[in-house]
């Protein structure tokens, strides 16, 4: 009581008082924690743990590549190849392609690039890619000719060279220095050291906590202006930290409070908190988006029969599917095409069956006639992944309605990962269907899309099928000259792999990025990128 | 003493033998491929099986563990599969965060809870300790992530007072420090400042029925002498169990509280490894985590001797 009474009683001097506001204010500063004007503070879909963009696929990893390796060639927003490190020539036979890397590419070290790290980089990439591997068949030889210069020499035509080495995602063109791009390529790399236009903060890098990086001060980019991978990289802010915050509800107060400046996927159900506030920007940053699809594996019953994979296509259909997983109208759409609509090769060749979906009775009938003799099938569900996580339960119910016997079984996304490496009966720990999603630049082509293998046990994706009649087509397609060409066999594929059912298509959706107002200059494209980007004071 | 001591800790010496041998083998046997968690969506089996083969995945499990248990021996608790980052330097970058964490949240509880209990216990029976009873019900029944929110809503978003999330160490300023550790140690501390209010209170009304209690009352002492010098630490050695047990849980790891202040502990850290199977930083963390069991064990049975000279060892 005393206590209180004097406190009370306690008047305090100007000066105190004084030092009082000082100090509040001071605090108060601390606590809204306003970030250095020059750093980007951004949460980004997952923490990175792989450091080396050509072991994984991962999309996190491609996107630190990004940040602190340059590529080739870029891919424009009319996705046509462009110069990036490198220009090229090609010989009137269309076989040999020479290339020449500009001036003033530099390591973060210092040194020079030259070709013959160039060169050993696309050979590591060539042992990790599948389209890669499919051109390396057709390569006579890949050497340097000079510092600047290397030379790619094809034994047999193979015109989507230019496309690969630009492609965006799945395994891009990074270049690593000759010492590290020689590492085996089933190994990770341990030196980080790239020429991109930012570099990486080792000392300050902690797995699932934070990635640092700093703006690269001897990077020249190109004059061009940004377009997608092509074009300059013009880096306009001192440092990019990428913050892991696995709550998203976390993020999503961290990004409303001005504690983070970018959240890279938000979630459609809590958009309404962010759309509130004035000081923030939410918009689709990659329209092409995804694509949600299942797989089956050929190798065990019931999904051996073609007749049954036909039957469980047509029992599917994407707007029951996407209404569980994204159900917000604006970001998702129905796509009959295994490319991704609004792609170059997109088509809607043999899509009737899943467009036309769900058909239960006629699916009933077809089961029917295939002689389905109740075997379950065993249909992986990953709890822990959200983006999937819906997609197998009213997959399940729409096979069951159709007459199938579904064994749904619940796990978490690694361990789903390494059973559907399993070839085994499922009696012996295999499986039956799984579902998962891609980003349209990953399938948009019968060269990039990993389902579109026909190699079987050795080389197929997992499910395995065993088409020769697939590789036959993929190859004439590597191998035609003019674009209309490519088309036909393109819409010719897409229509023989729904008719073997190689895979089932399920929908497309975006995912929204937000972003505080104080940024500018995020590019639209399908990879998220912070070259071009600017901030100004919030 | 001090031959105890030593007994005890050449005991743990196969508790910890067997601690290792058990986690070695249990990782091994869950499902789970680190080749295909770095891999990523496209890999080939035979990509798989060269990932698994640089990662030394496909020696048999004796070698493995024999590997393994010489790099222990040596004081190398190995590489990250994942991101090849040393081992014991991902576990020092989270050891702060998670001692800070612990630490705040126990000094909290035991500021709160301590005279909770005693307040509740000498006012048995009445309004205060129905008060001090419904705030531990409440304190315990909520899970940890509504308490998190809420706080975060009032503290963070509508009052402005701390940032949301994040972690600063201590070496940056009081007050960066403070603000960031202080809400979701309160949030924590609210389950054990009612474990711990109530574990005192019990403890107390024990005491306080004994003779000794109403002799030194006799003798004219002070209530605050009786309650403090004669009772609390009477009971003392229950209430010293409990907060030696949570300290310990706390280090092992608060998943959820880290993860909605999104604080770089160990918690997230061993869910992470769990996840990815990173098979030697989930051994070296389980082999951390029962080393602190076991000294803070150890802690809490040598207190008892101070708090209650009847204990000799």
């Amino acid at each position: 009581m005393s206590f209180l009474a004097n406190a009370a009683a306690f008047r305090p001097s100007r000066l105190v008082r004084s030092a009082l506001l000082a100090s509040v204010v001071a605090l108060s500063g601390f606590a809204a924690a306003p970030v250095d004007a020059q750093e980007i503070r951004a949460v980004m879909h997952s923490g990175i743990r792989v450091l080396d963009p050509v072991i994984t696929t991962a999309h996190i990893t491609r996107n630190h590549g990004y940040m602190i390796y340059d590529t080739l060639l870029g891919m424009d927003e009319n996705l046509k190849p462009q110069p990036q490190m490198a220009s090229w020539e090609v010989s009137d036979d269309g076989l040999t392609y020479t290339f020449t890397l500009r001036d003033g590419l530099k390591w973060h070290d210092g040194a020079p690039v030259t070709s013959a790290d160039a060169v050993a980089s696309l050979k590591r990439w060539g042992e990790r890619d599948g389209g890669a591997q499919m051109m390396f068949k057709s390569v006579e030889s890949l050497e340097p000719k000079d510092d600047k210069t290397f030379v790619l020499k094809l034994k047999e035509p193979f015109s989507y060279v230019l496309e690969l080495m630009a492609k965006p995602s799945g395994l891009p063109t990074f270049i690593m220095p000759e010492r590290v791009a020689k590492t085996p390529a089933g190994e990770s790399i341990t030196d980080y050291t790239g020429s991109g236009p930012f570099k990486f903060v080792e000392a300050e890098f902690e797995p699932g906590v934070r990635a640092v990086y700093e703006k690269n001060e001897d990077y020249v980019p190109r004059d061009e202006p940004p377009s997608w991978t092509a074009g300059g990289k013009v880096v306009n802010v001192d440092r990019v930290t990428w913050v892991v915050m696995p709550d998203i509800q976390t993020a999503v107060n961290a990004i409303n409070g001005g504690e983070i400046d970018f959240l890279e996927q938000t979630p459609i159900d809590l958009l309404p908190l962010l759309q509130a506030n004035p000081d923030l920007t939410v918009e689709v940053l990659s329209p092409l988006g995804y694509q949600t699809m299942a797989r089956l594996n050929w190798l065990n019953p019931p999904f051996d029969d073609v007749k049954i994979r036909q039957a469980a296509m047509t029992a599917l259909g994407q707007e029951p599917i996407l209404a569980a997983l994204v159900g917000n109208p604006e970001y998702m759409k129905s796509c009959g095409s295994m490319y991704g609509c609004g792609t170059p090769f997109a088509t809607d060749a043999g899509s009737e069956p899943i467009m036309s979906g769900p058909q239960p009775e006629k699916a009933k009938a077809m089961l029917e006639e295939a002689g389905y003799d109740g075997t379950p099938i065993v249909l992986m569900q990953p709890t822990d992944v959200p983006s999937i996580a819906p997609q197998p339960v009213v997959g399940a119910q729409l096979l069951r309605q159709a007459g199938f016997s579904v064994d749904m079984q619940p796990m978490d996304w690694q361990t789903l990962v390494t059973r559907r490496a399993s070839q085994a009966p499922v009696k012996d720990g295999g499986w039956n269907m799984f579902f998962t999603n891609w980003i349209i630049p990953e399938v948009w082509s019968p060269i990039n899309n990993p389902m579109l293998n026909g190699g079987g046990k050795e080389a197929a994706w997992f499910g395995w099928p065993d088409d020769p009649e697939l590789d036959e087509m993929r190859t004439k397609f590597a191998q035609a000259s003019d674009d209309e060409t490519r088309k036909e066999i393109a819409a010719d594929i897409q229509a023989h792999a729904f008719e073997v059912v190689n895979y089932i298509p399920v929908g497309e959706y975006t995912i929204p990025s937000t972003s505080r107002k104080s940024l500018s200059g995020m590019l639209k494209m399908p990879v998220p990128v912070f070259w071009n980007v600017e901030k100004a004071a919030d | 003493m001090l031959a105890y001591i030593a007994r005890r800790i050449l005991a743990s010496i196969p508790v910890m033998i067997v601690v290792a041998l058990f986690v070695f083998l249990l990782l091994r046997l869950t499902p789970g491929d680190p080749a295909a968690i770095i891999a990523g969506d496209m890999a080939t089996p035979a990509q798989l099986d060269q990932i698994r083969q640089s990662l030394g995945l496909n020696e048999p499990l004796v070698t493995q563990f024999v590997t393994w248990s010489g790099q222990l021996l040596s004081g190398d608790f190995g590489r990250s599969l994942i991101s090849k980052t040393p081992v014991l330097r991902l576990i020092g970058q989270r050891l702060e965060p998670t001692l800070s964490l612990a630490i705040v949240t126990m000094l909290i509880t035991l500021l709160l809870s301590i005279p909770m209990g005693v307040l509740a216990a000498w006012r048995h029976g009445s309004l205060t300790d129905s008060a001090v009873m419904a705030i531990s019900v409440l304190g315990f029944s909520i899970p940890v992530f509504v308490t998190g929110y809420i706080f975060i809503q009032i503290f963070a978003i509508d009052l402005r007072i701390f940032p949301v999330q994040g972690f600063k160490s201590i070496g940056e300023g009081f007050w960066p420090f403070f603000s960031r550790i202080f809400l979701p140690a309160l949030t924590l501390a609210t389950i054990y400042i009612a474990l711990i209010a109530r574990m005192t209170r019990a403890a107390m009304l024990d005491v306080l029925g004994e003779d000794y209690v109403r002799t030194a009352r006799a003798k004219g002492l002070s209530e605050r002498v009786v309650l403090f010098r004669h009772a609390l630490r009477n009971a003392a050695v229950p209430i010293l169990t409990v907060v030696g047990t949570g300290f310990a849980l706390m280090i092992s790891g608060v998943v959820v509280t880290e993860s909605v202040f999104n604080i770089p502990g160990l918690g997230r850290l061993t869910v992470d490894a769990i996840l990815a199977r990173d098979y030697p930083v989930i051994q070296a963390l389980i082999l951390l985590t029962s080393g602190i069991y076991v000294v803070i064990n150890l802690l809490i049975d040598i207190s008892y001797a101070f708090m209650d000279p009847r204990i000799r060892y």
